[in-house]
């Protein structure tokens, strides 16, 4: 089992979560984040003055995965999230020691699903 | 210490005796010379002018409430387009509108009666500012600010309809076109006293002149503009939340306070009984459109919601603008409540259409604008329905295709759509470079 951390630009969720959709990944967890890269920030200025904005929104994606979806999963965020541009994201793959469902009590493969 | 401040301020009460005493006693020499006439003068001007920054505030309730239907990220835009739009259409309506809509003369063109213009600028001539201008209802300045405010709520309506994806420019350029020159020649049909106030059409404050001047441009621009990414996606309407009902309401109550001027002042008078019925017959016809709307909405869409009540009650003000003074009271009622249902059904079918207005304005002020025009000719039995039905049709063909054109030459020159980017951005950072909400963490990706 393994963990897939994905941190994406925020208008490029919908792309991502179709592009899931379509590699068959439906479970999904996802959070609002600040984050910097290589991106640098962008200009903000008020009355007249510049401001500095260097966290820029991101969006992070979580998603626990069988190693066999492994592969399609991390293809289907790269499909939807990248434009060639700096900014893109990266996506980390984690290990999972384990996985509970907690309505049935489910463990391992069959909780991830 | 104290004593300094004791010194000044006996100084201060000396000084002002000494500039009030005079005044005190030409006050009394001029009291004996003035009339009951003059006396009512100021007071029928004096109520002009409280209408007058009534009609000003609907501009903070239009702020507020398209701020609060749309999101967010957008928020600094609405804000900037309400903002830039009521100064560039007092100014224009300075410049000419108030000339075109009130050219004093008409020249032959089309049969007399469809346009004329007074000149350039606004000069109040020999008795301007006298009682002789209106007999004693008001000075022409009132008259031009009254005025002005209303040409200045006409094109506003339009910026709440192409929200959160035009671009700036050019919707600054279309409507101040549109503010500045369809507006008020529109205007002069009726109130300018045209060819349509001769045959008989009756519009008491605006439901055609103003609202679906303003809603005419409206549609326009929401067909030519198409709508935000993400509304319709495979043949399904997504809903785009507002981001703040608080704002929302406020923006309603504000325009619902400013209505009393808006139709209290086109008594063009202080008439205690006109301005007193009016005041019931809008307030009425608003309270009925609140219940015609929940009514609607709760039974329609299992919850009710609170901005379509919202809408409701701007719909039942809407209705009740082209007869507030010629309705009974039982009839602003039903014209209210049946403006309400209206507002509920035409959001409900123009989202079906696929044509994207995230504040109902075409449904407010177009569709009630012209069930309002209706409605006076249908409860009001010296007022031909089909006279009524002429002037919403000579008003449609004109105002419609102008609009029309106007966004199609944008669309073709410069553009008036963002691009994807932005839009989702938000607009507030692609044009304005800044944000509404700067230190909140607003997260949106849609």
């Amino acid at each position: 089992m393994k963990l897939i951390i994905a941190y994406i630009q925020p208008e490029r969720l919908n792309a991502v979560k179709q592009a899931l959709f379509e590699a068959d990944v439906t479970k999904m967890s996802v959070t609002n984040a600040l984050g910097c890269g290589a991106q640098g920030g962008f200009h903000e200025s008020y009355r007249g003055a510049d401001i500095e904005v260097n966290l820029l929104k991101k969006v992070r994606i979580e998603i626990a995965i069988n190693e066999d979806f492994q592969q399609n999963a991390v293809d289907a965020i790269i499909k939807g999230a990248k434009t060639g541009s700096i900014g893109d994201g990266k996506i980390f793959v984690l290990d999972l020691a384990d996985c509970i469902r907690i309505r049935t009590g489910e463990l391992g493969r069959e909780a991830v699903g | 210490m104290r004593t300094k401040w004791k010194i000044f301020g006996g100084l201060a009460v000396v000084m002002l005796a000494m500039l009030v005493a005079p005044g005190a006693f030409a006050q009394e020499e001029e009291a004996a010379a003035l009339t009951p006439a003059d006396v009512l003068f100021t007071v029928n001007n004096t109520w002009m002018l409280v209408a007058t920054f009534l009609v000003f505030i609907m501009h903070l309730g239009f702020a507020c409430l398209e701020v609060g239907l749309t999101r967010a990220k957008n928020t600094v835009n609405i804000l900037f387009k309400n903002t830039a739009i009521v100064a560039i259409g007092i100014l224009t309506y300075a410049a000419v509108g108030f000339n075109l809509m009130y050219p004093g003369e008409f020249s032959d063109l089309l049969g007399g009666g469809v346009f004329g213009f007074a000149g350039f600028g606004v000069d109040p001539g020999a008795d301007g500012q006298t009682i002789a201008y209106a007999d004693g209802a008001y000075t022409y300045w009132t008259d031009f600010i009254f005025q002005a405010m209303f040409a200045a709520t006409a094109a506003t309506i339009i910026s709440g309809a192409v929200a959160e994806r035009i671009k700036l420019l050019p919707f600054l350029l279309i409507t101040s076109v549109y503010v500045a020159l369809v507006y008020p020649w529109l205007g002069s049909w009726k109130w300018g006293t045209g060819w349509l106030d001769a045959k008989g059409f009756y519009d008491f404050a605006g439901s055609t002149l103003v609202h679906s001047v303003g809603g005419w441009g409206a549609l326009a621009g929401v067909i030519v503009l198409g709508p935000r990414l993400g509304k319709y996606v495979n043949g399904k309407i997504n809903g785009i939340s507002g981001h703040s009902m608080p704002l929302a309401t406020i923006g309603v109550f504000l325009l619902w306070l400013g209505w009393f001027g808006f139709n209290g002042g086109s008594v063009l008078s202080a008439d205690p009984n006109l301005v007193s019925l009016v005041f019931v017959t809008t307030t009425l016809a608003a309270a009925a459109g609140v219940v015609g709307a929940m009514i609607s909405t709760w039974v329609i869409q299992k919850k009710p919601d609170l901005s379509m009540v919202l809408n409701g009650s701007l719909a039942g003000l809407v209705g009740i603008t082209a007869g507030a003074d010629s309705v009974t009271v039982m009839s602003s009622v039903i014209i209210g409540l049946v403006a309400g249902v209206l507002v509920v059904a035409a959001v409900l079918l123009i989202d079906k259409a696929k044509l994207d207005d995230p504040v109902g304005a075409i449904s407010v002020h177009l569709v009630c604008g012209i069930w309002g025009t209706l409605a006076v000719g249908i409860f009001n039995a010296d007022i031909n329905v089909g006279v009524q039905a002429l002037g919403v049709l000579a008003y449609a063909a004109v105002a419609f295709p102008a609009a029309l054109v106007l966004f199609l030459i944008a669309k073709v020159t410069i553009g008036i759509r963002v691009s994807e980017k932005e839009e989702i951005g938000g607009l507030d950072v692609g044009e304005h470079g800044m944000e509404a909400y700067s230190g909140f963490q607003i997260f949106t990706s849609q």
